[in-house]
Parts: C-alpha cells; sequence; structure tokens
C-alpha cells in the first residue's frame, strides 16, 4: 500500500510538469460577446478616465473598458506597439512618436475630451504669493536656489517633478521651463526631485516649507497652496480655477487627449461621442478638470 | 524513500533510482539555466546600447533619457552611495543583534526575538517605502535641518531595515557554529564573558559573518520600490562631503520607473537594460565573493583547534 502511495505521489509530481502550456489568444475558447475597449496612458487623466469607463459602461453592459494609467509615455509606446485601443495622452503626441507608430502600420488620429490647468504648488506657509513664468523658468532649471531671490524667506528651494513619463512633465517643460520656445534646450535642473506619482509631489509639498511643485489642477489638495502665475514680467497674476482656462487668462492650460488608431468606429467613437457630450463632460467638471 | 528503493531487486530498483536522480538532476540544472537564460536576454537587449550610444555619453554625468543624455554614473553612484550608508547602519546594529541573541541573552528572549525578525523580513517593501516617504523623510528633514528628507540617507535607513534580518539570521548561526569547545576553553583560561565572544567566538564566526555581510549588501543593491519613493529620484552626483543627506537616484528605480515608457527596441529601451546588465553583474560579483569566503571558511575550524 505505501509503495503503490508513493509511486501516485511521484507520477502525480512528473505530470505537474506536463501540464500548463499557456494559451494563447486565437485559441482561448473563453472568448464573451462583450466589446473590450483598452485604455491606457495618463496618470492625470486615469481618475477621469477610470470615472468615465465606470459609468459608460453602467450604461451599455455590452462593452467592457480596462483602463490603466503609467504615464503619457507609457501610453503612447503601448499605442506604438499595438496593444491598446486608446491611449489617454496629457500631451501631443511627438513628431518622432507620431513617424514610429505610422512605420508601425498605427494611424494616430488625437481626439480632445477635456482641458486642465497645470498648478504650481508650495507649502501653504510660504510667503510667495506669484510668480512669472521666466521666475518659474530660472527655477525649474536651478538658477534661483533660494526663496529669498523671489521676494519669500531664507530657504533653499526644493524642486519637485513628476517622473520623464509624464505627460505634465513634458508639457511644464515645453511651455514653463523653456517657455514655449521651440529652439530652446533648457533642461530641468539635475537636483529636480523626480516623484513616482501626484501624491509624492503632494505629500512633500505638503510638509516641506522649502518645496515647490507643479500638477494637474485636480490633484492639488487643500492643504497645498497655489500661486497666481503671469504669462511674463508685467502681465497680470492669474490663479488656475475653470473659469480662468476657459477665458484664456491663466498661463499654464493644456488640452487632454485621447488618441485612437485612426478614425474610430463601432464602439471606440461611440465611447468618444459619449465622452463629448454632457454626460462626459459633466464627470471632467466633477474631478476638477476643465469641460470643452 | 526506503520502500521507493525496495520496489524490487535488481532492474527495477535500479530504474527507480534513474528516475529519481534524473529528476533531481534536471531540478538542479534548471536553476543554473535559467540565471544563464536571464543573462543571456539581459545581454541580448542590452548590448545594442554600447553601438547606438557614443561610450563618452554612458558615461557622462547628465541622465535626461527622453532628451539623449545617457550618463549612468550617476545612478550607479546613487545606488552604491545608498547601499554603503545601508551596510554602515544595519551590519553594527545587525552584528550586536546576533552577538546579543546567541551569547548574552536568555533563551527565552531568543525565542520571541527570533520570529520577531523574521517578521521584519516579510514586511513588502512598497510598504516601508510609503512609510518612509510619510513618516521618516520628514524626521529626517527636521532633525537634520536638511533642504528635504528624501535624501539617499533615508533610502539607506529604510534598506538597512531590509537588510537587517537576513544579516542577523546568517551571523546568528555563524556564531551558533562555533563549538562550546572554544568558548570553554576560553573561559577556562580566565576570559572574561565580552572577552570571550570579541577574541575567540567573533573570529571563528567570520567567514559566516561576512556572508552575512555579503548577503544583506546583494539584497540592499537590489531594492526597488523602498529607494524609489524615498530617495528623490534626482539624477546627480554630489561632491560635497554631506553627499549622502542629498537625493540621489539608483539604478533599480530607474529601470522601474522608466520601463514602462520606452517603445520597444528603442535606444532608451537599451539602455535601460544595459543598466540592467550593470546592476546583474554588481549583484553577481558580490554574490560570487560570499560565496567564496562561505566556502573557504569550511576547513579553518578543525585546523584550528589543534594550535
Amino acid at each position: 500500500m505505501a509503495k503503490l502511495l508513493q509511486s501516485l505521489v511521484l507520477i502525480s509530481l512528473l505530470s505537474l510538469l506536463a501540464c500548463g502550456s499557456p494559451r494563447s489568444a486565437e485559441t482561448d475558447s473563453f472568448r464573451s460577446p462583450i466589446q473590450a475597449i483598452q485604455n491606457k496612458g495618463s496618470d492625470t487623466m486615469v481618475n477621469l478616465a477610470l470615472a468615465w469607463a465606470e459609468a459608460y459602461t453602467a450604461q451599455h453592459p455590452g462593452v467592457s473598458i480596462a483602463v490603466t494609467g503609467g504615464g503619457s509615455g507609457t501610453g503612447i509606446a503601448a499605442f506604438i506597439n499595438g496593444t491598446v485601443d486608446i491611449a489617454n495622452v496629457s500631451r501631443e503626441m511627438k513628431s518622432e512618436e507620431i513617424a514610429e507608430a505610422r512605420s508601425k502600420g498605427i494611424d494616430p488620429v488625437e481626439h480632445t475630451v477635456a482641458r486642465d490647468a497645470i498648478a504650481v504648488v508650495v507649502h501653504p506657509d510660504n510667503p510667495v504669493d506669484q510668480l512669472t513664468i521666466p521666475q518659474l523658468s530660472a527655477i525649474f532649471t536651478g538658477h534661483i536656489t533660494n526663496w529669498q531671490e523671489v521676494g519669500g524667506q531664507d530657504r533653499p528651494i526644493v524642486l519637485l517633478s513628476r517622473e520623464s513619463n509624464s505627460g505634465t512633465y513634458v508639457y511644464f517643460l515645453e511651455e514653463v521651463v523653456r517657455q514655449g520656445d521651440k529652439e530652446s534646450q533648457a533642461l530641468f535642473s539635475p537636483d529636480t526631485l523626480l516623484m513616482p506619482s501626484s501624491e509624492g509631489i503632494s505629500n512633500e509639498v505638503r510638509q516641506n516649507p522649502n518645496a515647490i511643485g507643479y500638477d494637474g489642477l485636480g490633484y492639488v489638495t487643500p492643504d497645498q497652496k497655489t500661486l497666481a502665475v503671469a504669462g511674463g514680467v508685467g502681465r497680470a497674476y492669474v490663479k488656475p480655477s475653470v473659469e480662468t482656462v476657459n477665458n484664456a487668462t491663466y498661463a499654464i492650460a493644456r488640452p487632454l487627449y485621447m488618441y485612437t488608431n485612426g478614425q474610430p468606429s463601432g464602439a471606440i467613437h461611440d465611447y468618444l461621442e459619449w465622452i463629448a457630450g454632457p454626460e462626459g463632460q459633466a464627470l471632467v467638471q466633477e474631478l476638477g478638470f476643465i469641460p470643452l | 524513500m526506503g520502500s521507493l528503493l525496495s520496489w524490487g531487486k535488481g532492474r527495477v530498483s535500479r530504474w527507480g533510482e534513474f528516475a529519481v536522480e534524473g529528476f533531481i538532476r534536471i531540478a538542479g540544472g534548471s536553476a543554473i539555466f535559467l540565471v544563464a537564460l536571464i543573462f543571456f536576454f539581459l545581454l541580448r537587449e542590452g548590448t545594442p546600447a554600447f553601438w547606438e550610444v557614443s561610450f563618452s555619453n554612458l558615461v557622462s554625468t547628465r541622465w535626461y533619457p527622453t532628451f539623449g543624455f545617457y550618463g549612468i554614473l550617476p545612478l550607479l553612484y546613487g545606488s552604491l552611495l545608498v547601499t554603503t550608508g545601508a551596510i554602515l547602519l544595519s551590519v553594527p546594529l545587525g552584528l550586536a543583534t546576533a552577538i546579543y541573541m546567541r551569547e548574552v541573552a536568555p533563551s527565552w528572549v531568543r525565542e520571541i526575538l527570533k520570529p520577531l525578525i523574521e517578521v521584519i523580513a516579510g514586511i513588502p517593501s512598497v510598504v516601508l517605502g510609503f512609510l518612509g516617504m510619510v513618516a521618516i523623510a520628514p524626521l529626517v528633514r527636521r532633525w537634520l535641518d536638511l533642504p528635504t528628507g528624501l535624501t539617499a540617507f533615508a533610502g539607506s535607513i529604510m534598506l538597512a531595515y531590509m537588510a537587517l534580518p537576513t544579516i542577523v539570521s546568517i551571523a546568528e548561526d555563524a556564531i551558533d557554529a562555533v563549538p562550546k569547545a572554544y568558548r570553554d576553553g576560553a573561559l577556562a583560561l580566565g576570559a572574561t564573558h565580552w572577552q570571550t565572544i570579541y577574541r575567540v567566538v567573533l573570529p571563528a564566526a567570520r567567514p559566516g559573518i561576512l556572508t552575512a555581510v555579503m548577503l544583506g549588501l546583494g539584497r540592499a543593491i537590489g531594492e526597488t520600490m523602498a529607494v524609489m519613493m524615498v530617495t528623490g529620484n534626482a539624477a546627480r552626483i554630489g561632491r560635497e562631503w554631506a553627499a549622502l543627506f542629498r537625493p540621489v537616484r539608483t539604478m533599480t528605480a530607474t529601470i522601474a520607473a522608466e520601463m514602462g515608457e520606452v517603445a520597444q527596441g528603442s535606444v532608451h529601451y537599451h539602455v535601460l537594460f544595459a543598466v540592467g546588465i550593470v546592476l546583474f553583474l554588481v549583484t553577481f560579483a558580490i554574490n560570487g565573493v560570499a560565496a567564496t569566503i562561505a566556502l573557504r571558511g569550511q576547513p579553518h575550524r578543525g585546523g584550528q583547534l589543534m594550535r
């Protein structure tokens, strides 16, 4: 009896080796009739995309939408690799990225789905209330290193930023650090702390009086202080809000995009139409972004 | 096992042995095979970086990969700085803990301490990273009056926490393995308890302790999530003496943060794999040294007793 048991154990162990060949997507018999949309990219947009997906799938049970973050760069990389249907991007695709996509047979089509303001945030006790874009550029390139130089206390300036895969990072670099100059080669100072998420920035800003950071308006919590920003010397200082973005007085505002492969059809087309409609845009406002 | 071997005399029992032996050989060989596979995959994806990017670019001090600056040096510096700090913090503490547990503590204390130390080993690194970001970094900033608490030092603290269980376990085993005859001999010759520990037990356990340190080092240098949340991720090489108290960027955090965004086959992709190769080689060297020390340590004990 013991010998039989032992041989059974040995046979079952050996058979564990033989099983478990991976199922490829083609042979997967678990094919459901649900339409699936893969949606990936900007961390700035991820909460918004999730809210949209939940509301839409509640109304249209025949569609399932998978939303992932990872940054605009990640979304674009996946889009170029052909693994997602919609890429969420908080900046425009660069010409190299568009060329690479076309070379792989993907035709990127841009859809504007919402607008966002980028708020510059500091610790609530920081006496500085307003800065100009040239000042911000000098701060974030490391040319201004002490708060005294911009009217604050004698404290070193600690720079906070998102990681380089973030669309927010790229947008801030182009519009603020490079001041919109296409020829500029300016870069963030090497002393800039690159935080892996918006929460990382918020966490440091709310407890470190030396810190200055930037983030989408929807991610600014009440325990941080937003600065009023002027487009240049002598221009008005404007605080970011829905009104100032819509009447174009706030200097650091940007559209949020979704990219599809070619003109969308079917489920993707219906989804994008819904997003641009009143229900989708109501969610935009609810989450702290700016509707179209 | 005995009944397995007595399936029958002669051919059947030889067959049984052959099957089991073969199975064990395959299992053991597969471990080596997998490591080799990983290394070759890293090489295949990483070596194009050395052709696509000029050598002077790779050894420069600017890491702005989205703009074509691929200087790996700040990343290597960050990893080494954080690991060095972690070792400086965890080795004295770990060694002292191991000595306390084996030589000084009453056995009931040891019974409680040992599982507690294993519990520290079980804490996920991302939890420790979160704790570091939310609790330790602000404290570091206030106590040491730094611009920010997100520094290599905060990273070293969290890594020391992670390396500690490894160092304590292995050092404790090494100290335990020193024969009782050594301690009895020293005490009989009139040494105090501390003199016995310091001059007899520790030198005898040295190979094991060195192994413990090396393995703790290997654990620390490969850590990703904790350092990514706590070191600030600023790719810079600090030339000031207070460099430990400034932000750094480690190789592991760089790979974790940037691998998601690269298009497959792009230059950035290849450079990230090249960073992976560097990391793999450093870890391999550390583990190799640890293994050599451990193997060399074995024959000594018999010889020393004769002296």
